[in-house]
């Protein structure tokens, strides 16, 4: 699907200054692919939004009835809505065809937004009820980003320093199975979340000790480490878990925060400042990750040793100890993930409860190019998809529920197949490191 | 500081590569180790850098013993190494890379500020030109290995080891290295300079330790005569030079017009280059390593993406065609890598000497493979070749590079051919197995088959070619003979035409009959 022709901007390379001067004369690749995706967008929303459209309005609720601020609903006919959204689609794929090379961000962001408010807005209006609140949609999202969040920072904190994690999934339901039961037996929330702290770094201990010491390939020990972290909580649920719920598997919950005077703020208000106090543990640990990565002497070597491990060694960087911690350390911030289950969502473990989202939380990972705060934005992206499902099964919408179901993994699908263009991931990840 | 290696033996199971070394590095002093490819050198060196722990011996700083269990406590002790293979983290900027392991930080923050102003000074004080801001991997090889050194001396390196470091060079930035060692060398830093170039050796060396086959084979002066170093490091008289007739092609069987690779990036890899082959004439294609003619052979050989323009065999199109389609219109290639690219290293000898004619009724029938031919087959090509090994029947991997190589070449001269393309036909051969390929290339060319032949060893260019093409930043600079001093090329190396660098001299109309393309630049 790509050719190459000079474009007419190429320069060519200075020929004096031959020591210094950065090598080849570059010309673009043309490549048709964001003009075809776009089109493909542009075409589902002439045939569902434009052409299926609903009769009348969808009503977007900016406050609730209880909300010390009012805001005027937001009305919009969904029809017309349709209609704006596949002519600026239309005219996005246009560009980029033009263009015939990778797209610009804002041009990516307009695409975006223009599709989900478009697909929300068909969405709602085939509901019986066809009006919304946006703070419960944002505020449900949130929620369920939570999780994710925690295991694609997790995730993050291996690959960045070379150790492929599939395990995020066993990190998430072992953590949420040391909370359940931790915080049961010895009737304190907080001993929970330790619990989940140190179920899930056992899990990264034995991914840590059969990839980096016994060089095992890095998905295959990921992959069976789900399995058996979902057999293990499995059989333990059903032996002992259940028949004594109240002994074993009824947690407290942890502390509910609502910060006085931001919390009123219309919208963002209730989504972001009032929340479980996870919530805002989630925030600061993306917010460390981040500048530990990007601005510290561990970051700069974890970076290193994800990219080239020889170099780090050869200037006396201990790559596998490096490598040990930091798997570690993954499973320490997926593990806070897992204890969001069983002390905040609901008050008990069942039987594979994570039920896949640590594979979400990878793609996040993937989606986020192996940045906190791209991951941060592509785990909102999936909890908003997901929380959008269960909120159209309310509001008693005529699409069957199995499609919505499907819907945050057809994000997954298009996001890291790469509609947005392949993203470069640490070059040694995955391959173990032998001193020769 | 003085370093001394005393008795050093080092062992990879059953494989001596270092035998008894005894080495002493004094203090302001260029010290070259010159041996083939494999002496065992920079086994050596990894020993002194404490990337390996010799099998026995010991190493003393200043009278001192020391061990080191790792690089950092070899550069904690002033030993400072510059890889062969640059050891920089490609996607980091310049000053991480030279903060990495030896950070400077500002309470629990990076404090990278520290890092560029040490950088500033030691670039400011050689003269390296090196932005501290700069990304690694946008950087020509010659600043990377600036950047390197600049690893070293930040560290307060006061030996430095430097492995094979003008094998990436062009002939200008290795004079520019050069100086830089004498410079260094003249601020007090002691150097071991790693090399098997018998030129750059004398030219800047205090002393001259020769290693064979892991054992030192004598230390002279760097006046000793070139023959000698050249006898010293072989273990017997070699002649470097290939006896051939000169060619007398005319005509052209290979025509490429206007071929451009365009990378995935958009790099323009090979940019609009055309020339032609004659029947039963050597083109050596020259030039550092990475200027496009990696590319420019895979192109031919269908190996590569987004190519456009011509390639014309007997006039027959082969550019947009499949690598089978290529390989049965004739065309043998040898790639440059033969550990990935050219062989199969757990397959047998004999597996694989038929790895692209496995379909031949010769060796097939039906969906099955007939061993006792392939054996056969084999049998005969390790007799032929000289290939050294225990069984046909033996994983290629036990066999010495020399050897592996002259499975390829066997592989790919057992077809009638009418094109040979080598990438790099001698890199990590000894000199025997050189030799005899050598001599395997000429024989192919004497059949009458136009041969491409890339080096970025301007010696085997000048054993081999019969029309030097010198490639620069994926142009082709222009198409000299064979006879053009070493000077001229070096300086069309590094982006001088053909047009620039040679005086209007009447070689152009005694060559007029086999040449028509003349020189092409973009």
């Amino acid at each position: 699907m790509s050719t190459t022709t000079p474009a007419p901007e190429s320069s060519n390379a200075p020929q004096e200054e031959l020591s210094t001067a950065a090598a080849n004369r570059t010309v673009g690749v043309r490549t048709f692919r964001p003009a075809i995706g776009l089109a493909i967008l542009a075409l589902v929303a002439l045939i569902l939004f434009a052409l299926n459209a609903a009769d009348g309005s969808v009503e977007f609720r900016l406050s609730d009835s209880g909300d010390a601020i009012q805001l005027p609903n937001l009305s919009v006919p969904v029809t017309a809505y349709g209609w704006v959204v596949t002519v600026a689609l239309a005219a996005l794929a246009v560009f980029a065809a033009v263009r015939a090379r990778s797209l610009p961000r804002w041009a990516l962001i307009l695409a975006g937004f223009f599709f989900v408010t478009g697909f929300l807005v068909w969405i709602v209006g085939t509901a019986q009820t066809p009006s919304i609140s946006v703070t419960a949609l944002l505020a449900g999202s949130v929620a369920l980003a939570t999780p994710l969040i925690f295991g694609s920072l997790g995730g993050l904190l291996c690959e960045r320093s070379g150790v492929v994690n599939i395990a995020i999934e066993a990190q998430l339901l072992f953590g949420a199975f040391s909370a359940a039961v931790a915080a049961t037996v010895a009737n304190n929330v907080w001993v929970g979340l330790l619990a989940a702290v140190i179920g899930s770094m056992l899990v990264s201990l034995v991914l840590a000790i059969f990839s980096i010491k016994y060089r095992v390939n890095q998905v295959i020990v990921g992959v069976v480490l789900n399995v058996l972290v979902s057999g293990l909580t499995g059989f333990i649920f059903a032996t002992v878990l259940q028949p004594n719920a109240a002994d074993f598997n009824s947690p407290a919950r942890l502390p509910h925060i609502t910060i006085p005077v931001l919390s009123e703020i219309p919208v963002i208000g209730p989504v972001f400042f009032d929340q479980s106090i996870i919530g805002y543990i989630m925030y600061v640990t993306v917010a460390i990750v981040w500048y530990a990565l990007y601005r510290t002497r561990w970051g700069l070597r974890t970076r290193a040793v994800g990219e080239h491990p020889k170099a780090a060694d050869t200037l006396g960087v201990s790559v596998n100890a490096l490598r040990v911690r930091n798997v570690l350390m993954g499973g320490a911030v997926a593990g806070l993930g897992g204890a969001f289950y069983t002390l905040v969502s609901v008050s008990a473990f069942t039987r594979d409860m994570t039920s896949g989202a640590g594979y979400i939380a990878l793609a996040a990972l993937i989606f986020g190019r192996w940045n906190p705060v791209g991951a941060l934005l592509a785990s909102l992206l999936f909890g908003f998809a997901s929380n959008l499902e269960s909120i159209l099964s309310f509001l008693g919408t005529s699409v069957p529920s199995q499609f919505l179901a499907m819907l945050p993994y057809i994000v997954t699908i298009l996001a890291v197949a790469g509609l947005v263009g392949a993203s470069r991931g640490p070059a040694a990840s995955g391959e173990p490191y032998v001193k020769e | 500081m003085k370093l001394e290696l005393r008795d050093i033996t080092k062992k990879f199971g059953g494989f001596t590569a270092n035998q008894n070394v005894n080495l002493t590095v004094e203090p302001h002093q260029i010290h070259c180790l010159l041996g083939e490819n494999g002496a065992g050198k920079s086994t050596l060196m990894n020993v002194l850098y404490g990337l390996y722990e010799p099998t026995s011996g010991s190493i003393e700083i200043d009278g001192e013993p020391v061990t080191f269990s790792g690089p950092g406590e070899a550069m904690a002790a002033g030993i400072g190494m510059v890889h062969q293979h640059f050891m920089l983290v490609p996607v980091f900027t310049v000053a991480e890379n030279v903060a990495l392991g030896n950070e400077a930080t500002k309470g629990v923050g990076l404090d990278l500020n520290t890092t560029r102003n040490r950088i500033r000074e030691i670039s400011d004080r050689y003269g390296f030109q090196v932005d501290p801001d700069a990304i690694v991997e946008d950087l020509p090889v010659g600043v990377q290995q600036r950047v390197e050194i600049i690893k070293a001396l930040v560290r307060e390196a006061e030996v430095l080891i430097l492995d094979e470091p003008t094998a990436v060079l062009t002939p200008k930035e290795t004079d520019e290295l050069l100086n830089i060692m004498r410079q260094l060398r003249d601020n007090g830093t002691s150097i071991v300079f790693i090399s098997h170039k018998l030129r750059e050796v004398k030219a800047v060396s205090d002393v001259i330790t020769v290693i064979r086959r892991g054992k030192v084979e004598g230390q002279v002066g760097p006046d000793t005569s070139t023959d000698e170093l050249a006898a010293l490091m072989v273990g017997r008289d070699v002649s470097l030079t290939v006896d051939k007739e000169p060619s007398n092609a005319i005509g052209s069987a290979l025509e490429v017009t206007d071929l451009t690779v365009v990378g995935e990036n958009g790099v323009v890899l090979v940019d609009n280059v055309s020339f032609a082959v004659a029947p039963g004439e050597i083109l050596a294609v020259a030039g550092v390593q990475g200027n496009g003619q990696t590319e420019l052979t895979e192109a031919l050989v269908g190996l590569a993406d987004h190519v456009s323009g011509s390639i014309k065999l007997e006039g027959q199109e082969l550019a947009g065609r499949g690598v089978r389609e290529v390989l049965s219109a004739g065309v043998g290639f040898v790639p440059e890598d033969r550990s990935t690219e050219g062989l199969v290293a757990p397959f047998s000898v004999s597996e694989n000497l038929v790895l692209d004619r496995y379909k031949d009724r010769e060796f097939a029938s039906g969906p099955s493979l007939k061993l006792g031919a392939m054996r056969e087959n084999a049998q005969q090509a390790v007799d032929s070749y000289d290939i050294r090994t225990g069984s046909v029947d033996a994983p290629v991997s036990t066999l010495s590079g020399g050897n592996q190589q002259k499975v390829v070449i066997a592989r790919e001269l057992s077809r009638p051919l009418k094109l040979f393309v080598a990438s790099q036909p001698t890199r990590g051969v000894d000199v025997g197995s050189i030799e005899f390929i050598h001599k395997r290339i000429v024989a192919e060319r004497d059949k009458g088959v136009p041969v491409i032949i890339v080096s970025t060893e301007l010696d085997e260019v000048y054993a081999l070619a019969d029309r030097i093409a010198v490639f620069f930043h994926g142009r082709l600079m222009g198409i000299v003979p064979a006879d053009t001093p070493r000077e001229t090329l070096g300086r069309m190396m590094a982006g001088e035409t053909a047009d620039e660098v040679l005086p209007p001299a009447p070689w152009d109309d005694s060559h007029d009959q086999q040449q028509h393309e003349g020189t092409h630049t973009a």
